[in-house]
């Protein structure tokens, strides 16, 4: 067997990232009280230089494979990595100054972060089940802890431990699916399985079996119905700038796996796999946005919304294939990475202008919290409007966009009266965006404590806001990329 | 000799291997008790000498019968169960305290070939068995269903546990430079250097190269065994006995019967893997069993010399030995000696 | 019948009996036990398909350590066995309808043709080092990858359990290696007291 020495150039910003997270801990064990500061900086700089090298190393030629094809580096992993890299780098700045008031400013949580972070890109990497399945683990198990990171909160440890038992459940469901499909298949490749010809007949149902674990097992990672049940106490339970960094990077991590198992491994089967999603998509559409308006508490409702933005997602990778005919598929695949890049800069935001108004004591999480933060701050409140119309849909916001591209795909695949259900539930859904916007015109402030946070913070923010508005003036750039990006890579 | 085996052969058709089998095992176990008999022996005399007594002299001359008069006075004596003990998993202990340490010699070898079963894995045998004796010791505790009893179970399982790892590291090393998992090739790879090749064989055993790693396993074997200094499983000044503080009679004598098999065993693993097994130390002597027990007696000797020496540790120093300072050496030396064998100084070649 | 399928049996039985016993048994330890013997058993089995680098890990990982830990927690634990049971004949109905439908689904799945193949011919010689060969080249990445698992897991584990208690008195032999005479003893000099 000639053993090829693997290109370690592909693998450097992986390389980078692991060694920040040891670093940190190791000099977290030895450094005294004064260099805490620098934990962050160090978290920062490792993931700058990560963004570089991604961007410096992969790109050309388009499809790069090393590690004897297990780990390839395609447009669809630049596209992503960066957005994921955009959404750690803004998480760790949003939050910063969160934790530092609550005392959780320490070595491990940006340990555990870019432990999560390694995870993701191991996920964006990965063209092996073996590799899928570690990548996932090690991005949950970092995330399980950092949302119980706040241990002697009651809330934040209940939410730790329903989302680590809930989440390993999840696990076994995939694992237990991938096994079936070596079973029928005898490879854990996705190039070797995608080109599996024909299965014999037993093998097929197998095969079929498998792939319900794994359709269960994705939905649950993104927190899709009818694997919802974790999300909203999560979401609620963790310290906001984990449910920041949840909301965000994890997704397009989610988005990734599922494309590239889905879409990569097992495009020829896509009639197994297209009804499920379609039904998961349909179920989460209509409960997250029924449910969110019945929520009081604003991390609650965001993440009903979140649920709903995520059957989106599926939606658009659930009508690539119709009737044999792939026609459609790129147009389709490229409308849902552009929605799971645009629900991550959402996310960001929204969670954002939470950490914005929250501060040592007030956690700023209730709707009542944000009344009257228009006479407090109008540029922010101009900011929250920003989000919510674009997380609604509102025309000419780039969310807006994002759903109408995904709803093209659908109604081009024939899939009408979805399509419709999908307009109605968001019309429905932009009554609980509206009223946060409501609230924060109309009504008068419960306290009138002035808005604390630091000038990075104000300026990143208000960039992400107004991105927010620019993309949704000029969805074009944006849009391009990720049907560049699908071209490239499929 | 052969040609009673093959008339033997002839006549027990295909039950042979197994009569053969149990003739192996029964050649081997029965010096090992009387050796663990007359180790106890050993133990009183030499330490009695050390602290400037006497030690046993009255059963026999020279007292040589006193393990014989100890082991009938514990066979005759009753056994007595707690009333609130858990009554099957009570007498589940010492059986599994034993059957462990007499299962792991099947793959000890004494002498060039002779080996009950010459396992291809044979370390990974001797790691997972040795690994199956903390049951003994945990069951007993918590099913004697005394607070003694539990403490002492839950600490010498947490010590077994911990210096599990460090020897387990040192055992990687001992593979590493080794190239196999048999126990019997590692022995015979000890014999080829260039010290070897001079005459010294000794200076071409592991024990050298992996210096650090011999100390670190024998004195890890020490507190693996439960033995002073690190005796606090069963230290008589807090906990009594420890896990064996209900037992009596016969179930006690089991208990005691581990122990010391286990010494015996940690005794030939340390001079199988470091010291050149049945090898010479040097050329002109040939090669044999005797070598191997005059080793293994050497760190018997070491054993009851520690035990006589030094003072207890207290609990917490235990365990960060065992994880601060040994684990650590180990990893270190592990790393050094992966590097040396790609360096082109290396010496395993 | 010959020796390997002889032997066969007698790990197969034991593997059942534990895994039963591991369900039935009403005492947690005893559980725990019986769940030892399962595994000690499986390892047997896998001895027996000539993968002894599996059937040894197995012993070595989960009878020697995983199950060691899990005794220490169950039998720290005071478990109250009834309400444990309590409500067992209200889920038994539900338990047998989950228990059936899977017990025909096995069923369907296990005599479908794909489970009907022949198996691999064991590969001669030492699969220690043929795991090892491959582990090390060809799955190197996801090995190293499986080794950030643990360190995420320790991190974890050390961050949500580790306190520091302020009511324990604690040696710390660096501050007392760390300490100058000057910072222990002083020598004033003074005056005189006149009587």
């Amino acid at each position: 067997m000639a053993l090829e020495l693997p290109n370690f150039a592909l693998l450097a910003p992986q390389i980078v990232i692991a060694l920040a997270a040891l670093v940190l801990m190791t000099a977290g064990a030895f450094a005294r009280e004064r260099w805490r500061q620098w934990n962050y900086v160090v978290a920062q700089l490792a993931v700058i230089v990560a963004t570089l090298l991604t961007v410096f190393t992969s790109g050309d030629p388009r499809v790069q494979t090393t590690f004897g094809g297990i780990f390839l580096v395609d447009w669809i992993t630049l596209v992503v990595q960066l957005f994921i890299y955009l959404s750690v780098f803004a998480a760790l700045i949003y939050g910063r100054f969160y934790l530092i008031e609550r005392g959780l400013e320490r070595a491990e949580y940006y340990a555990l972060v870019l432990l999560s972070l390694l995870g993701m890109q191991i996920l964006t990497v990965a063209n092996h089940l073996l590799l899928f399945y570690l990548g996932l683990e090690l991005m949950s198990l970092a995330l399980y802890a950092l949302v119980a990171f706040d241990r002697n909160h009651a809330l934040r440890a209940e939410a730790g431990m329903k989302y680590f038992v809930l989440g390993a459940l999840a696990s076994g469901l995939i694992l237990y699916g991938l096994s079936l499909i070596y079973g029928a298949t005898a490879t854990l490749s996705l190039p070797e399985i995608s080109s599996v010809a024909a299965l014999r007949p037993g093998d097929e149902r197998v095969f079929g079996f498998g792939l319900a674990f794994l359709v269960a097992g994705i939905a649950f990672k993104f927190g899709a119905v009818p694997f919802h049940m974790w999300v909203a106490d999560v979401y609620h339970g963790a310290p906001t700038p984990v449910t920041l960094l949840l909301a965000s990077a994890p997704k397009l991590a989610a988005f990734a796996l599922a494309f590239r198992l889905l879409v990569f491994g097992f495009f020829e089967y896509a009639h197994y796999w297209q009804p499920m999603l379609m039904v998961v998509a349909v179920a989460s559409i209509v409960l997250g946005n029924l449910a969110a308006i019945a929520q009081k508490n604003l991390k609650r409702m965001l993440a009903y919304s979140g649920i709903s933005h995520v059957g989106f997602i599926l939606l658009g990778l659930a009508v690539g294939v119709v009737e044999g005919n792939h026609q459609l598929a790129l147009n389709a695949y490229s409308a849902t990475l552009f929605y799971a890049i645009v629900y991550a800069v959402m996310s960001l935001a929204s969670f954002g202008l939470i950490l914005l108004m929250a501060r040592s004591g007030f956690e700023a999480e209730w709707l009542d919290d944000v009344k009257g933060l228009n006479q407090k701050s109008p540029w922010f409140a101009a900011m929250l409007l920003i989000t919510m119309f674009s997380l609604a849909g509102v025309p000419f916001f780039v969310g807006f966009f994002a759903k109408l591209a995904v709803l093209q795909a659908v109604v081009a695949a024939g899939y009408l009266w979805v399509a419709v259900l999908a307009v109605v539930m968001s019309l429905i859904g932009a009554f609980y965006y509206l009223r946060v916007v409501k609230l924060a015109y109309f009504d008068e402030p419960t306290e009138r404590q002035p808005l604390i946070a630091s000038s990075e913070t104000r300026v990143l923010l208000s960039g992400n806001a107004l991105a927010l508005a620019l993309f949704g003036l000029m969805p074009q750039g944006l849009m391009s990329l990720a049907a560049y990006a699908m071209i490239a890579s499929l | 000799m052969n040609e009673w085996l093959s008339l033997a052969q002839g006549w027990l058709g295909p039950a042979w291997p197994v009569v053969w089998n149990v003739l192996k095992i029964i050649v081997l176990l029965v010096p090992l008790l009387l050796a663990v008999a007359y180790l106890t022996y050993a133990e009183r005399k030499i330490i009695g000498y050390m602290q400037v007594r006497i030690g046993p002299n009255r059963v026999g001359p020279k007292g040589w019968l006193q393990p014989i008069a100890d082991a009938l006075k514990l066979l005759f004596k009753e056994v007595i169960v707690p009333s609130q003990a858990n009554k099957v998993l009570y007498f589940v202990g010492p059986a599994m305290a034993l059957a462990p340490s007499l299962l792991v010699w099947a793959a000890v070898p004494v002498n060039d070939g002779w080996v009950i079963a010459d396992l291809d894995a044979g370390l990974l045998f001797v790691m997972a068995v040795i690994s199956l004796e903390v049951y003994g010791v945990i069951i007993a505790g918590w099913a004697s269903n005394s607070k003694y009893a539990f403490l002492g179970a839950m600490r010498a399982s947490a010590q077994m546990i911990s210096y599990e790892v460090a020897m387990g590291f040192g055992l990687i090393c001992v593979l590493l430079v080794s190239g196999t998992l048999n126990l019997s090739e590692i022995v015979r790879q000890q014999g080829t250097g260039w010290f070897a090749d001079h005459g010294l064989s000794f200076l071409s055993w592991n024990w050298l190269p992996l210096l650090p790693i011999a100390v670190v396993y024998f004195i890890s074997g020490v507190a693996e065994t439960n033995r002073a200094p690190f005796d606090l499983p069963e230290g008589e000044s807090e906990i009594v006995a420890g896990h064996m503080v209900e037992y009596s009679g016969m179930a006690f004598a089991l208990f005691f019967l581990a122990e010391y098999a286990n010494m015996i065993l940690v005794s030939f693993l340390t001079s199988i893997l470091f010291f050149g097994g049945w090898l010479s130390p040097v050329a002109f002597l040939p090669d044999g069993l005797h070598w191997l027990l005059i080793k293994a007696s050497v760190f018997l000797f070491l054993y009851l010399w520690i035990r006589a020496t030094f003072p207890r540790f207290r609990y917490d120093h235990v365990m960060r030995l065992g994880w601060k300072v040994f684990v650590p050496i180990t990893i270190v030396w592990l790393l050094v000696v992966a590097v040396w064998m790609l360096t082109p100084l290396s010496i395993w070649r | 019948m010959d020796v390997v399928s002889f032997v066969f049996t007698l790990f197969a039985f034991f593997l059942l009996l534990g895994a039963l016993g591991t369900v039935f048994s009403r005492n947690p330890v005893a559980a725990a036990m019986w769940l030892v013997l399962t595994f000690f058993s499986a390892g047997g089995v896998w001895l027996l398909l000539q993968a002894e680098f599996l059937a040894l890990t197995l012993v070595l990982v989960y009878v020697g350590a995983v199950m060691v830990l899990f005794l220490f927690v169950v039998m720290m634990l005071d478990l109250n066995l009834a309400k444990l049971r309590e409500g067992f004949w209200h889920n038994a109905p539900l338990a047998l309808l989950v228990g059936g439908a899977l017990a025909i689904e096995l069923y369907l799945m296990l005599t479908s043709p794909a489970f009907h193949r022949a198996a691999a011919p064991a590969v001669a010689g030492s699969n220690t080092k043929m795991i090892g060969e491959v582990l090390y080249t060809v799955y190197a990445y996801p090995f190293e990858v499986a080794a950030m698992i643990l360190v995420v897991a320790m991190i974890a584990a050390v961050t949500l359990t580790h306190r520091k208690r302020s009511d324990v008195r604690v040696v710390k032999p660096e501050e007392q290696i760390a300490v100058k005479a000057s910072e222990r003893l002083k020598v004033v000099s003074l005056p005189a007291e006149k009587e």
